[in-house]
């Protein structure tokens, strides 16, 4: 499960921090564990401007913020949202996923924690922060995704 | 080992504590103990995970594996004495009932309990505290003998910072119900209560309070607690989760009012737990679940209710699951619990040097053996303990990581969570070994 890729971006996490300026901020808890993630969004038309964040937690929560960012920032928004659907799929594919490369870049190599359940919600915390955060930013812009 | 199956509603006298032969058969015992003989009792603790790797279980404090003796008790109940309790006059319902009051006399025994009728089986400790919060919440309208128990603004509750969410939550929310105000004694960097005056004041009217913290492994000083609510007229409430399983508890000993357990930490099987409650407070207090078996008449204005345990005891009970409890009773009286404490404080000694080995380990608890049983939590360096419990597991040793629900511990000592090994009789020194070497390889393998 702790697979090259995944230690690499725990150990030196990709666009870390929170950064200005950003159009909403969400905070998500694991409450299983004490996973947490400030992570904030910008978005710009129809496009992911920024994903910025602050985690405390395992080393698959925190590499899956740094896998996001790379897979996100940048992206049309659709674009995006399909990305995290592919991820979400992987992630509850019990080990039996094979996701497409191209598509989910480093993020494949979290193709073995989709094994252990108690580690999935670890892999989709900031995820599922993410997807708050632009639902929230969009919101206030008067966006309806 | 023998075990009663037929569940006869003998007493089994408890040895008297504290006199220098009891001392000298308690040592001799620790002597005699052979964990490699207990460990047969246990078939689980032979399999092993990932690939043939032998199971290193030491995630007791969470539950305790089951001996031949209970899943047999549990087994031999269904399928010879099958019945509903109290009611039916048929030899099936005569045998079941007998077992399941049998079960109660010697949980009742094992903890010095001055009859069976002050043991009421839940299904777990948290619905047994939950059962004393809500009688409690009840009392207001109830008769004039449920006032002790009557909570109101200006009232205090006094509980703990170390407290499992199952001794918070419920004082929480009967504060919330009756307008009382919820207090708590704090901690010490050691781990240890910090028993700091006016906290307990002549506004209490319950102190609740863990015997042994499941997360820090604290044994709290409870004499010291009940001399302070003695002294202003306190009931006192001892979560004895993690403490009944492991030491000789004399319920007279300890002069707590109530004292709640688990059954499946002692051995037994899960979805059984018990309140021990004084006589006459049990006979004062007012329900908390209404349903069939607790009533005295019921007509459709109102009703009246059966006298305790029955009172307390609502619907058709876990009958098998008593009768196991009862098995495993006996199987923990067998063994002695004077001997098995002792196993478990050699261990824990153990466990504390191998340890203090572990380069960058940081014990949060009481560091030495002194004052604390057998579950030790640890942060290693920065890593995050579901990382420490996951290389662990594929080493086939099991742990606990998480806030162990007592997540303002965690808050306190400044960590999200911990790593938490605890200990059980069948535990051995080779696993406490395997663990600190498992350790060594967490850290080379996240090259801390």
């Amino acid at each position: 499960m702790y697979q090259d890729i995944i230690l690499d971006h725990y150990r030196n996490p990709h666009h870390s921090g929170l950064r200005e300026p950003f159009d909403a901020e969400v905070h998500h808890v694991n409450p299983t564990c004490g996973d947490e993630v400030t992570l904030r969004v910008r978005v710009d038309g129809e496009r992911i401007e920024d994903v910025s964040y602050e985690s405390t937690g395992c080393s698959i929560s925190q590499a899956a913020a740094s896998v996001l960012t790379d897979l996100v920032v940048g992206q049309e928004l659709s674009d995006a949202l399909s990305i995290h659907e592919r991820f979400l799929e992987m992630m509850h594919s019990q080990g039996r996923g094979e996701p497409d490369e191209d598509v989910l870049e480093d993020a494949v190599a979290f193709v073995g924690v989709s094994r252990y359940p108690a580690r999935i919600k670890c892999a989709l915390l900031p995820w599922m922060a993410w997807k708050d955060a632009t639902a929230q930013a969009l919101a206030q812009k008067g966006v309806h995704s | 080992m023998t075990t009663d199956l037929a569940g006869s509603p003998v007493l089994r006298p408890r040895p008297p504590v504290g006199s220098v032969a009891d001392a000298a058969e308690a040592l001799a015992g620790a002597q005699h103990y052979d964990v490699d003989v207990v460990r047969r009792d246990f078939p689980l603790l032979a399999r092993t995970v990932h690939g043939g790797k032998p199971l290193v279980y030491l995630d007791n404090a969470a539950t305790s594996q089951k001996p031949t003796a209970v899943l047999d008790a549990e087994r031999e109940y269904y399928e010879r004495h099958n019945a509903n309790v109290h009611r039916g006059i048929h030899v099936l319902a005569e045998e079941a009932t007998a077992m399941y009051e049998g079960a109660r006399t010697k949980v009742a025994a094992f903890i010095g309990a001055a009859t069976p009728q002050e043991v009421v089986f839940t299904k777990n400790a948290s619905e047994a505290i939950n059962l004393v919060a809500y009688a409690m919440g009840n009392a207001g309208a109830s008769g004039p003998r449920a006032g002790r128990f009557r909570l109101g603004p200006g009232d205090e509750v006094v509980i703990t910072e170390m407290e499992h969410h199952s001794n918070i939550v419920p004082w929480q929310l009967l504060c919330e119900r009756t307008g009382a105000t919820l207090k708590w004694f704090g901690l010490t960097d050691e781990g240890r209560l910090d028993l700091i005056d006016g906290v307990i004041t002549d506004r209490t009217k319950i102190v609740c309070v863990v015997h042994q913290s499941n997360i820090l492994g604290t044994v709290n000083p409870v004499a010291d607690m009940v001399a302070r609510a003695k002294a202003v007229g306190a009931l006192v409430l001892l979560d004895g989760c993690q403490s009944v399983p492991h030491m000789g508890i004399d319920v007279a000993d300890l002069g707590v009012d109530f004292l709640a357990f688990s059954g499946h930490k002692m051995c037994g099987p899960t979805g059984v737990g018990a309140l021990w409650g004084r006589g006459d407070l049990l006979a004062a207090m007012p329900p908390f679940l209404g349903g069939g078996e607790m009533i005295e008449t019921v007509t459709m204005e109102r009703s009246t209710f059966a006298a305790p345990p029955h009172r307390f005891e609502a619907g058709t009970p876990m009958i098998a699951q008593a009768v196991g409890l009862g098995a495993a009773v006996d199987y923990l009286t067998d063994l002695g619990m004077d001997a098995v404490a002792a196993h478990e404080r050699a261990l824990t000694a153990h466990a504390l040097d191998v340890l203090g080995t572990v380069p960058g380990l940081r014990i949060i608890g009481p560091p030495t053996p002194i004052g604390r049983g057998g579950a030790i939590s640890f942060a290693v360096e920065d890593l995050h303990p579901h990382d420490v419990g996951q290389v662990l597991d594929e080493l086939g040793i099991a742990v606990r990581v998480g806030h162990h629900c007592a997540r303002p511990v965690c808050q306190r000592y400044g960590v999200p969570a911990t790593t938490r090994a605890s200990f059980h009789l069948y535990s051995t020194q080779r696993e406490v070994d395997a663990l600190g070497e498992g350790l060594l390889r967490v850290k080379a393998f996240f090259r801390l």
